[in-house]
């Protein structure tokens, strides 16, 4: 094995570049334990550590750039007000030491369907920077999960950045296990709620081979408010309305039974967070409830 | 390869160091400072805990070569660390720190003194004997090195705050309440310092 430590960016896709089957590592928390449990034995690890620009963010006017490597720990910190929902995202992973040195470049990279970003970053809606010797180009976040554990970089391509539209309404996540820290989620949902364009976006994580969103869930639930104009007057969301919506996010997920749970109640427990995370998101939209901060 | 960092405010040198070693290994089998524990080798336990660059941090999930001209404190060298950072706000002369030989013989000395004053020992250290936090000692290090950095930056930590910044350590022992208790007590203890 072979440690590569390049001092810049530049230095970094040059040794991406030369060495196509080089692992990036960046926070470490997946990589060495691939390592550790001697799952994995690459031929070169790509120490992206040095790169101080990769812990960097930048707000935006309407998205912020967020560095790949920038700790958990800086989102929940610091990118509260404009990323709500990736905020409450990092807050559920794993513990403080495992958010100081983790950051979402990391979890795009691993691509597990289980990845404690995804769901916040579909919802917000995303674009991924990714950058070779050949050049630089976003992918949208949309096309950039293609399957268990698989993305669509190419093998000379680092991620550099992520960029996420800022919060223009109230944002929620949830995530389902056995306790509140440590856990690999059973499944995950997060919401945005987007008042400027009047839609709502979705992520479910843990429930299909890849993160995914509910399509037909807002596209009904997109729908479903114009009609009723409910962005306008602020009304209670039609619980019949809430429960469609509830069922057609249990609809959008293709899971598996597993260790952490089964194929129904992961079904079942989307569909749950989907109704919860909705009358979250919607209470705080009408400004009648003080809640503002979710449940792990 | 050769890694050159910082262990516990002294420069150290490790060689042949391979590839995919974790700070760990190199901690505990090169350096010969076996207080950061080797438990999961996956960052659930949070046994190996020490501090990069000030930062709490798995040891086993960084690679050695990441900490290259870093600086690393491990539960050996926290007694001097709390020390130099109760009287001179930090290691400002570069004298202070812990020689890699203090380190290797470094055992808890700790005192029945009630108060937890007098003693060699850094004051979360002092309270969990105080407190009985320790059965088997093996979850210790790690959460002496993640309760301590809590008390750095939250004096006055809640129940929940304290749940909080230990909850990335487990003790098989379930003695999470006298955890509890010792970290309140230190917390206590440096509110009446002040």
């Amino acid at each position: 094995m072979d440690f590569l430590r390049p001092a810049s960016w530049e230095e970094a896709l040059a040794a991406k570049a030369e060495h196509p089957t080089a692992v990036p590592i960046a926070g470490g928390t997946d990589v060495m334990v691939e390592i550790n449990f001697d799952h994995r034995r690459p031929e070169y690890l790509l120490d992206l550590n040095r790169i101080g620009d990769l812990e960097e963010w930048e707000v935006g006017e309407d998205s912020v750039r967020l560095g790949a490597s920038v700790p958990y720990t800086r989102i929940m910190e610091n990118l509260r007000g404009e990323l709500p929902g990736l905020a409450l995202a990092s807050h559920t992973v794993a513990s403080p030491q495992i958010r100081n040195r983790g950051g979402v470049g990391g979890n795009l990279g691993t691509a597990s369907p289980a990845g404690d970003a995804h769901p916040a970053l579909l919802a917000a809606g995303a674009e991924v920077e990714v950058e070779s010797v050949r050049g630089s180009r976003r992918i949208p976040i949309d096309a950039f999960y293609t399957g268990v554990k698989r993305n669509a970089l190419a093998a000379d391509e680092l991620i550099r950045a992520v960029h996420i539209k800022k919060a223009d309404g109230p944002q929620q996540y949830s995530k389902v296990g056995t306790r509140n820290a440590m856990v690999i989620a059973v499944c995950a949902f997060g919401l945005a709620l987007h008042p400027e364009t009047r839609t709502v976006r979705t992520g479910i994580g843990s429930a299909a081979p890849t993160p995914v969103r509910a399509k037909a869930a807002e596209e009904f639930l997109d729908a479903a408010l114009e009609e009723g104009g409910f962005w306008d007057n602020g009304k209670i969301i039609t619980p019949s309305v809430a429960k469609q919506f509830a069922d057609l996010c249990s609809a959008a997920c293709n899971p598996i039974d597993d260790v952490r749970g089964t194929a129904s109640y992961r079904r079942h427990a989307v569909g749950i967070m989907a109704r919860r995370t909705l009358t979250w998101t919607w209470e705080s939209y009408r400004g009648t409830a003080a809640r503002t901060e979710g449940v792990a | 390869m050769r890694v050159n960092f910082t262990v516990n405010g002294r420069k150290q040198e490790a060689d042949d160091v391979w590839e995919g070693e974790s700070l760990l290994y190199v901690l505990r089998e090169r350096m010969g400072l076996p207080g950061s524990k080797n438990a999961c080798e996956q960052g659930e336990c949070g046994s190996c805990t020490v501090r990069l660059d000030g930062v709490p941090v798995c040891s086993c999930l960084v690679a050695a070569g990441q900490v290259e001209g870093r600086e690393v404190v491990t539960v050996e060298g926290l007694a001097d660390f709390a020390k130099q950072r109760a009287e001179h706000g930090g290691c400002a002369s570069g004298a202070c720190g812990t020689s890699l030989q203090d380190a290797q013989q470094w055992a808890a000395k700790g005192q029945d003194s009630q108060t937890g004053e007098g003693t060699e020992l850094a004051p979360i250290q002092q309270a969990f004997i105080d407190a009985g936090a320790v059965q088997c000692g093996f979850c210790t290090p790690g959460l002496l090195v993640a309760a301590d950095e809590m008390l750095e930056h939250n004096p006055n930590p809640t129940d929940a705050d304290i749940r909080e910044a230990l909850s990335g350590n487990l003790c098989r022992c379930t003695g999470y309440e006298k955890i509890m208790d010792a970290v309140r007590l230190a917390a206590a203890r440096q509110g009446e310092a002040v």
